[in-house]
């Protein structure tokens, strides 16, 4: 039988750097861009473009001709098939469409907008503020549920807490990941990118309840005395249908992300490592926590740290 | 048990069967639905949000945001757009006007449009007979003679339209004290000659395309009505004689200056992106369709198979709702879509793999999977609300949160997984117990099962 709780410190351990490489990519990226992640229009407001180049131009040659300009500040995105998102100060869709005449002829192609977006800084100022609402009550909503599923334990309350640190595991390596696409790629979150993030959320913590239910069921059940053997039983029979459910959702998803254009790239991108992040720690963190806990082994938690017999 | 089975099968049929009626094809008008009604960034259109400036009102706020929705509404038909859909809403005391324009090509025009101001001015014919001067009168304010045009603003908000007894219909109004001077001093110097009435410098036109023009038959002073019109004309008339009482200029605040015709918000999505966009996101759903399918039958077999149907019911009849409510597909509502699929399958291949484990304890079949429907409940009912409360999340914030896009998904997601928790009990769980019940099928192999591996004939 497979051990997945005997293994816990390797899942820690892989974790734990994981979430280092994140917060350091968040670091890396405040110093250089002023924020953690690089903001979308959705958060600071400006205008934001999608250019057709027939035929397709180079992002060196674009990027150049924009800096000519007069918006060398500009964010460029390269979104496939002669496709680009440029994110820049507020203008006009007048003003755009006189850039796209401009960049077409100096670059010897036709330039078309074929998405014009821009908002307002009061309207983007809110909508920060209702992002970080909206996530705040998401996880709060979710914790008490929780809580409430798992109220016949004894301490449902460190039920709560190990499936909500498991979110937040998967919440920072999804952060860690955008921002190193951000100050690697130019790639930008957007209001959508909150929401995949809100939708990866429920989708882990979904798998961990799944988890969860049956190590509830199994400790009634009285299958075994070690709560670390129920943990594992627990997770060993759940494995099949977490890998299963996990694996159905991704290839839709990655048909999706592969064949479904630009406009939903990176939301889907969210998607996709959201569902496998989240099944991983399902799968190897959140019931491991509960078993630390119950046993009070914290050192577990240490890399390296001596097994407790 | 077994004719309980039987009715739901009926009725599970009957579902799919409307559903596909409902759909297939898709631009058939059911219950006046014609076709799927797609967000902007599908069928290509541009999104709105204006503020309003309302400084100087005091009190009656919603009344005038009604009247300016109704004055832009106006103008926006007139423009020839179909189905717009304009917005009021209201928050935290601010006014936002949302207006989504599906499929326009000019933008500008009805950004022009949108911005103007919502009084009607009255004009009178310059020598060539063209609706060119603005029809003005001397009025003293404050001691100080002041020469002001005749608008709407001096009308008083009691405008109405009655009939007689030969049907005809009469505009009836009255003027304040300013007004009364002025229409005293104009049809006076008028009298005989049309009043033509002006939106901006577009003339309000009746039903039949012609400029409305009353001729001023006698002097009017604080009371007067409007006859010779027919009777939407003149309704129209008197509605937007009273919303146009007060300029209110639509823009947005920044920083406590009024900005006025620049929008708060403002997203044009060009028509051919949006049937690049469908084209891509069907050839990606079907190709990760197909993937799914094959999967769960390869893997779970005769049960597989089974959740295949009821997938079919699935997607039928979600298609079938957001076309009949209508919910309004969006790009990112396809990706919902596609991630309640992953739930629908979720929920399926829960209680396939508690009917297998049911099976290889060494029970029967109609028990393993009567277990595995039992205990698979409640995993599926906690682990879906979770899902239930960020799609709550989102609706709740998403009205600012991105505008449309957000919403989009998490109306999908909700009620893609609200069904998907309905067709994995009842339609699959309806499915299997006929065919186990029939006892068609009971070699265990075909439900992903080895008979070696089950207890008892392990021992």
């Amino acid at each position: 039988m497979m051990d997945f709780v005997g293994k816990k410190q390797w899942f820690f351990l892989t974790s734990g750097i994981l979430i280092v490489i994140a917060i350091v990519s968040l670091v890396i990226s405040q110093i250089q861009l002023g924020d953690p992640l690089r903001l979308g229009t959705d958060f600071t407001g400006g205008t934001s473009m999608t250019f057709q180049f027939s035929p397709p131009v180079e992002q060196s040659q674009l990027r150049d001709e924009m800096a000519e300009l007069g918006y060398a500040e500009a964010t460029i995105q390269n979104a496939g098939e002669g496709n680009f998102i440029i994110h820049i100060r507020e203008i006009t869709s007048e003003e755009a469409r006189e850039l796209a005449e401009k960049l077409g002829a100096e670059l010897d192609s036709q330039a078309e907008i074929t998405d014009y977006y821009l908002v307002s800084g009061t309207v983007a100022a809110e909508t920060t503020r209702n992002a970080v609402i909206a996530v705040i009550i998401a996880a709060v909503a979710m914790m008490f549920y929780i809580v409430w599923a798992f109220r016949r334990m004894p301490s449902p309350f460190r039920w709560g807490t190990c499936a909500i640190i498991a979110l937040i595991h998967d919440v920072f390596i999804i952060l860690g990941i955008f921002s190193l696409l951000g100050w690697l790629a130019g790639v930008e979150i957007d209001a959508l990118f909150i929401t995949g993030l809100l939708a990866v959320v429920g989708y882990s913590i979904n798998n961990t309840v799944v988890i969860f239910d049956r190590i509830r069921e199994n400790v009634s059940r009285h299958i075994s005395p070690d709560f670390a053997q129920t943990v594992n039983d627990s997770l060993v029979e759940t494995l099949g249908r977490c890998l299963n459910t996990a694996l159905t959702t991704l290839f839709v998803l990655l048909a999706l992300f592969l064949f479904g254009g630009a406009t939903i790239h990176y939301f889907v991108l969210v998607l996709l490592l959201g569902v496998i992040i989240g099944t991983y720690s399902s799968v190897c963190i959140s019931g491991q926590l509960l078993v630390v806990w119950e046993k009070r082994e914290w050192r577990a938690l240490l890399p390296f740290a001596k097994r407790t017999a | 048990m077994r004719s309980r089975n039987v009715y739901l099968l009926i009725f599970i049929l009957a579902l799919f069967g409307f559903a596909l009626w409902s759909i297939v094809p898709l631009d058939r008008n059911v219950f006046g639905r014609e076709g799927l009604r797609l967000g902007l960034d599908l069928a290509g259109g541009s999104y709105l949000v204006y503020q309003a400036d309302l400084s100087g009102i005091n009190g009656t706020e919603d009344e005038i945001m009604e009247g300016v929705k109704g004055v832009i509404e106006r103008r926006i038909n007139a423009l020839g757009i179909t189905e717009p859909v304009i917005e009021l809403q209201k928050q935290e005391g601010e006014y936002n006007i949302a207006i989504q324009l599906p499929g326009i090509a000019d933008i500008e025009k009805a950004k022009e449009m949108v911005g103007l101001f919502t009084v009607l001015e009255f004009r009178e014919q310059d020598a060539a007979g063209n609706f060119t001067v603005p029809a003005t009168g001397t009025v003293t304010v404050n001691g100080e003679e002041k020469e002001l045009v005749l608008s709407s603003r001096y009308f008083k908000e009691n405008t109405y339209v009655t009939l007689d007894q030969l049907n005809r219909a009469f505009l009836i109004f009255e003027m304040d004290e300013k007004g009364a001077e002025l229409f005293k001093q104009i049809t006076t110097r008028l009298l005989g000659k049309p009043l033509a009435i002006y939106l901006g410098d577009e003339p309000l036109r009746g039903e039949d395309g012609q400029i409305i023009a009353p001729t001023v038959e006698e002097v009017i002073e604080d009371k007067g009505q409007i006859t010779g019109l027919n009777l939407v004309d003149a309704q129209e008339l008197s509605r937007v004689l009273n919303a146009g009482r007060i300029d209110v200029p639509l823009g947005r605040w920044v920083e406590g200056e009024f900005e006025s015709s620049v929008p708060l918000y403002e997203r044009t999505v060009d028509a051919t992106l949006g049937q690049d966009s469908i084209r891509k996101s069907i050839l990606a759903a079907v190709i990760g369709i197909v993937l799914l399918l094959v999967f769960m039958i390869l893997y779970y077999r005769l049960p597989g198979l089974v959740a295949c149907l009821s997938l079919a019911v699935y997607g039928a009849v979600l298609l079938s709702i957001f076309k009949l409510v209508p919910v309004t597909l969006t790009l990112p509502g396809l990706a919902g879509f596609v991630v309640s699929l992953g739930m629908a399958v979720d929920a399926n291949v829960l209680i396939f793999e508690r009917t297998k484990e049911e099976l290889r304890g060494g029970r029967s079949l109609g028990a393993a999977a009567e277990a595995g429907f039992n205990r698979a409940w409640t995993a599926i009912r906690d682990s879906n609300i979770t899902t239930f409360i960020a799609c709550i999340v989102l609706i709740w914030l998403g009205g600012t949160l991105g505008a449309l896009m957000v919403r989009g998904f998490a109306v999908t997601l909700l009620i893609g997984v609200a069904l998907s928790m309905f067709t994995a009990i009842v339609v699959t769980r309806t499915f299997l117990r006929l065919i186990i019940g029939s006892q068609v099928v009971t070699n265990l192999a075909a439900y992903g099962v080895k008979a070696s591996q089950t207890l008892r004939n392990a021992k």
